[in-house]
């Protein structure tokens, strides 16, 4: 098959359009340029050098703020547990970290987008206070409209099932149909067999919990721009939860299949901790895995488009925007394929541990 | 570092917020959906066992009315064998008897014939001798018409007569 043709000719296409682009745009920059020569001499001076590093962290870390655009961001709630008690109030307080508040226990302040307990206006660091962090973030605050979307589809799907009881599925209940009857006869039927009616709720809620937040992480702008799934705190949950669901439904032949392994008794104790290791690290790849994957997305796509501003000059946005296109397809295809592997994954380990065996 | 280093309270809010999704998910959405699935899934294997079922007594039906039909044609064919049989047996029996009855009435006739023969015969007879007798009577009567004759014959039978 010869696709040749067309792939010259997209080629083509995208070309003249980029270089169209990037031409209008370095006009418009130079005209831009010319008008604030002065403006710029002056801040130059004080204008620190672009770290992309620290926009890179600063855009996957988690946030205080909730940004929309520009310098537009909304303030999030701070839940601070002290050793004296709990303190509530908003983000606003700190004035994009520039002010020390003022709380009803400590002085808090904003130091790298988190929240401490300082001593005074120079922000020396208060460790008596056993400050922690229970605030309403970005990821959380994303984390809750994407749920809230989950239950919106999903209990929409299921009257529509209440409804149109026993007839082919329709709409939104169609296009979902398929992706739950893959979870049910592709993930968790050859992997869990005959029990596996019990762990669908949990298969199907990860999957959807994981690919709905991995969606939303790749929408650049509010309400996305979360990087949920990309945070460790949120693959560390459901990795835990995966511990605790596959050793909570271990039968007896996963544990002698730990304890008691077909092996001479003076090994045991090797094969104990190495079985041990075994339990806690097939969850923490879970975690290390689709945390990497959806953080090392994000990073992409910010260190391309941080060229732009390490170069200077809008020149190289064609070559930014369409290596980030690239990369967001290809992060289209991971989001799926990152929700479809932790949960077969949480499939597997569970099926390993209700396993009848049959030496 | 920090990159790798979970901070507790978005522990804490995923943890929350992923089992609050789970139940309520679980007892609102999957609950109705797996179980409407399952239930339309047992409901088109259920229709498509009936249907399958259906086409096995259609092909048992059919089976059986061509079974019926062979079984009817034979038993028309043994029907009309017979009947033809009984035709051929009536035929015959009618043959035989009205062979029999024409014989009997020929038989008949011909007693009838000799004894109407016999009848006439002596009916002939009987004329013959009135006729005899009426001619011997005329003969007489013109022969004895004078008395001489009349005397001769007295005479004669006299004669005859032997004492």
């Amino acid at each position: 098959m010869d696709f040749s043709h067309i792939l010259n000719s997209k080629k083509i296409t995208l070309s003249v359009v980029l270089s169209i682009f990037s031409l209008l745009f370095t006009y418009k920059a130079f005209a831009v340029q010319e008008q604030k020569t002065q403006e710029i001499a002056v801040e130059s001076k004080e204008a620190e050098k672009f770290d992309p590093s620290a926009t890179i962290l600063e855009h996957i870390g988690d946030s205080h703020y909730f940004h929309v655009g520009g310098h537009i961001a909304f303030p999030l709630p701070v839940i601070l547990y002290t050793n004296k008690g709990l303190e509530i109030f908003s983000s606003e307080q700190f004035e994009e970290g520039e002010k020390v508040y003022q709380g009803k226990y400590y002085k808090y302040a904003l130091i790298k987008d988190k929240i401490k307990a300082v001593t005074g206006e120079d922000k020396t660091i208060d460790e008596s206070a056993g400050l922690i962090d229970f605030s309403i973030t970005k990821n959380v605050a994303s984390m809750w409209m994407s749920v809230l979307l989950l239950f919106i589809i999903f209990f929409s799907v299921a009257s529509a099932y209440k409804k149109r009881e026993g007839k082919a599925p329709k709409g939104l209940q169609s296009l979902l149909e398929p992706v739950i009857l893959f979870i049910r006869d592709d993930v968790a039927l050859p992997n869990i067999g005959y029990k596996y009616q019990r762990f669908m709720p949990l298969l199907l809620t990860v999957f959807f919990f994981i690919l709905i937040n991995n969606l939303i992480g790749m929408v650049p702008f509010f309400p996305g721009g979360s990087n949920v799934t990309g945070n460790i705190a949120v693959t560390f949950v459901l990795a835990v939860i995966t511990l605790i669901v596959v050793n909570v439904n271990g039968n007896k032949y996963y544990w002698k299949h730990i304890f008691a392994p077909d092996v001479p008794f003076w090994l045991y104790p090797i094969m104990w901790v190495v079985e041990l290791a075994g339990i806690i690290s097939k969850p923490f790849a879970l975690m290390v895995r689709l945390f990497a994957n959806i953080m090392a997305g994000h990073v992409i796509v910010i260190a391309l488009i941080s060229l732009i501003f390490i170069f200077q000059t809008l020149g190289i946005a064609p070559v930014s925007v369409a290596f980030t296109l690239f990369i967001d397809v290809l992060e289209l295809l991971v989001a799926f394929l990152q929700a479809f592997i932790f949960t077969m994954l949480m499939a597997l380990f569970i099926g390993s541990a209700v396993e009848e065996h049959h030496h | 570092m920090e990159l790798v280093t979970p901070e507790w309270g978005l522990v804490a809010w995923t943890t929350i917020t992923f089992l609050i999704l789970l139940v309520l998910l679980k007892a609102f959405a999957w609950k109705p959906i797996m179980s409407a699935i399952n239930d339309r899934e047992k409901s088109i294997e259920d229709a498509l066992l009936k249907a399958e079922a259906a086409k096995e007594e259609m092909s048992r039906l059919t089976g059986e009315n061509e079974s019926l039909i062979k079984q009817a044609r034979a038993e028309r064919d043994l029907i009309l064998h017979e009947a033809k049989k009984v035709k051929d047996q009536m035929i015959a029996d009618a043959k035989e008897i009205a062979h029999k009855e024409g014989a009997r009435m020929i038989e008949l006739a011909r007693v009838e014939i000799n004894n109407q023969k016999a009848i006439a015969m002596a009916d002939v007879k009987n004329q013959v001798a009135t006729l005899s007798i009426q001619i011997a009577e005329k003969l007489l009567q013109k022969q004895l018409e004078d008395q001489k004759s009349q005397d001769e014959l007295v005479a004669q039978l006299l004669k005859e007569v032997k004492l």
